[in-house]
């Protein structure tokens, strides 16, 4: 499916039909009063120097679902993931105000430590980067540091089976990283991720410097793993958001009057709703292909 | 195009002469200067080989300076001591400015604020620029007027020298780190220290050790330090760092300063030997640059 551009010709109900058609197998959720939240965001901003890249995001992330993340490029989305598990703090000059609560603990605060947040809250990144060591290792190497030793060979082997590479590395562990695929190094990076037993698992456009049949089994992976991790998924591909997403945030940028900008929240809601009757036009406009 | 363009094009004007000319001019003399470069290179290698002949046997390397030469044709004399020594001195600097050096640039490129950051390469970039006879008195005023000549006194000396050229060159290859992979361990909640040694520095190995061995060769010719630190020295063959040692450089310095041809001959070969040992390792640490480049870029799989 080719995603819909500017200035088609194609109608809108027929582009939401097509977005639907691809998500037949979703089952429908329960209500959220009903869903165990992971995280708890309210009016996060946050600020490089001295410009505000994201503005008052307010929204809830549930357990075991797959959370999307939606947007034209520059309205925040990978500044949102790096906030939830303060991958931002390594950036000079960082602010970020409002709260950030993870099962009830505010993690934004001073006298948490980013390194205990990261250990829980796990992250694969747009490109995959492997470390350059052998495949054992790269999935290994984390679970040595963080003291997790005992049975190190069946941990590796339930990641890497878990991310669906296993059957095709498992006779060449030793050999170094970089001479798998692209597809193949993304899977290793989420192996490496899921090794460490984290509660959630942020990606950041993992598939955008994949092809098609990489980028499927990527979303498949997303699909398997869901009962045992919560995902969110930072994409600028809506049909991906369609299929794998549970839940969908979209965001946009904003204009001030002196010419800044920064982004924001929209809509947040189930996948289904957004991509079939969203509430906002700025929405309606984004999933039907006539902005961004 | 009309026909009156196109023929002034092949009839070049004055103008358009002139630049091809200054062209010209340009490439010559940037040519002559790379030449003038290479030439200067050839004939300091040849002229101190020359001079040094009578004296490059195996002599050089087995016996040590004799109070004979001078007076007695023939006599068998070597840098044997000197050579001792100058492994020795420049040997424990390296050790004490290796890590040393190492850390500082570990410290400023995985750790520091922006602002320490540059104050640091400043720093270094000061020191890097400080005269060796002024470390030399330096180090003499520290330690010598009190604690006398040795070694140790020396390789202070000289490691001082060498701690900016082995910090700069790390810096240097620790910013060609990408910063994918220490996110990509940082991301696993793996704190900083554990990713620096264990995800960083083992991909910068090639580039510390290039900037350790330029750092060696530039230090080993270094004369003014050591006549402050390490010049009231024994005509024995000598490991013992507490005492002061012979060096290559004092004993060119010495050398041709007395007035046997012998011990003339004596001092260009000990030239010769420290401008090969120069040479190879300068080789040595370019070869390993590339290499470590061309891992690290990702270059070759």
């Amino acid at each position: 499916m080719t995603s819909p551009t500017k200035g088609d010709s194609v109608s809108t109900s027929s582009t939401i039909e097509n977005a639907v058609r691809v998500e037949t197998k979703r089952q429908p959720l329960p209500p959220r009063e009903r869903l165990e939240q992971v995280f708890d965001i309210q009016d996060l901003t946050a600020i490089y120097g001295s410009k505000p890249a994201l503005k008052g995001v307010s929204m809830e992330v549930y357990k075991n679902l797959v959370t999307a993340v939606i947007g034209p490029s520059g309205c925040g989305k990978s500044t949102f993931i790096r906030c939830l598990n303060r991958m931002n703090d390594l950036v000079p000059g960082f602010r970020q105000t409002g709260t950030l609560r993870y099962h009830g603990v505010d993690i934004a605060g001073k006298d948490v430590d980013p390194v205990a947040v990261r250990r829980t809250i796990g992250m694969v990144f747009q490109r995959p980067n492997p470390f350059p060591k052998s495949i054992y290792d790269n999935v290994a190497w984390g679970l040595r540091v963080l003291g997790m030793k005992d049975n190190l060979s069946d941990r590796v082997e339930r990641a890497l089976t878990q991310a669906a590479l296993w059957d095709e590395v498992r006779d060449r562990l030793k050999q170094s990283a970089l001479g798998l695929s692209g597809g193949q190094q993304q899977r290793l990076c989420i192996a490496r991720a899921i090794a460490v037993e984290p509660d959630v698992v942020l990606m950041d456009e993992p598939a955008s410097a994949l092809d098609p049949i990489a980028t499927q089994a990527i979303e498949q992976l997303l699909h398997e793993l869901k009962d045992q991790y919560s995902f969110v998924i930072v994409t600028h591909n809506m049909q991906q958001a369609a299929r794998v997403a549970d839940m969908t945030a979209f965001f946009s940028i904003s204009r001030g009057a002196e010419g800044d900008r920064w982004g924001e929240l929209v809509e947040y809601d189930a996948t289904e709703k957004i991509f079939t009757a969203p509430s906002d036009k700025r929405t309606e406009d984004y999933v039907t292909g006539r902005f961004g | 195009m009309s026909a009156a363009e196109l023929s002034a094009l092949q009839r070049p004007n004055d103008r358009l002469r002139r630049r091809r000319i200054a062209n010209r001019a340009m490439e010559l003399l940037a040519w002559l200067a790379a030449a003038i470069a290479v030439a200067l290179l050839a004939i300091v290698v040849w002229s101190v080989a020359k001079r040094g002949a009578s004296a490059l046997n195996i002599d050089l390397f087995t016996k040590t300076p004799s109070a004979l030469a001078g007076f007695v044709p023939n006599v068998q004399q070597g840098l044997a001591n000197a050579f001792v020594g100058s492994i020795v001195i420049v040997g424990i600097a390296t050790l004490i400015a290796l890590p040393i050096g190492i850390l500082v640039a570990i410290y400023v490129n995985e750790f520091a604020p922006r602002k320490i950051r540059s104050g640091i390469n400043l720093v270094l970039d000061v020191l890097n620029g400080i005269p060796a006879i002024v470390i030399g008195i330096f180090v003499f005023g520290l330690i010598v007027v009190t604690r006398g000549q040795s070694a140790l006194a020396g390789s202070f000396a000289l490691s001082v020298l060498m701690l900016p050229l082995v910090s700069r060159a790390t810096i240097e290859v620790l910013a060609l780190v990408p910063s994918s992979l220490r996110e990509a361990s940082l991301g696993l909640g793996v704190p900083r220290w554990r990713t620096t040694l264990g995800i960083v520095l083992p991909q910068t190995i090639g580039g510390i050790v290039t900037g350790a061995v330029l750092a060696v060769a530039r230090v080993a010719g270094e004369t003014a330090p050591l006549l402050f630190t390490s010049s009231l020295v024994s005509n024995q063959i000598e490991w013992n760092p507490t005492h002061p040692l012979y060096s290559v450089p004092l004993a060119i310095y010495e050398l041709s300063e007395q007035d046997s041809s012998a011990d003339h001959a004596l001092a260009w070969a000990g030239a010769f030997v420290l401008l090969m040992f120069i040479l190879v390792t300068s080789l040595t640490a370019r070869w390993l640059a590339n290499r470590s480049r061309r891992k690290l870029t990702g270059a070759s799989r």
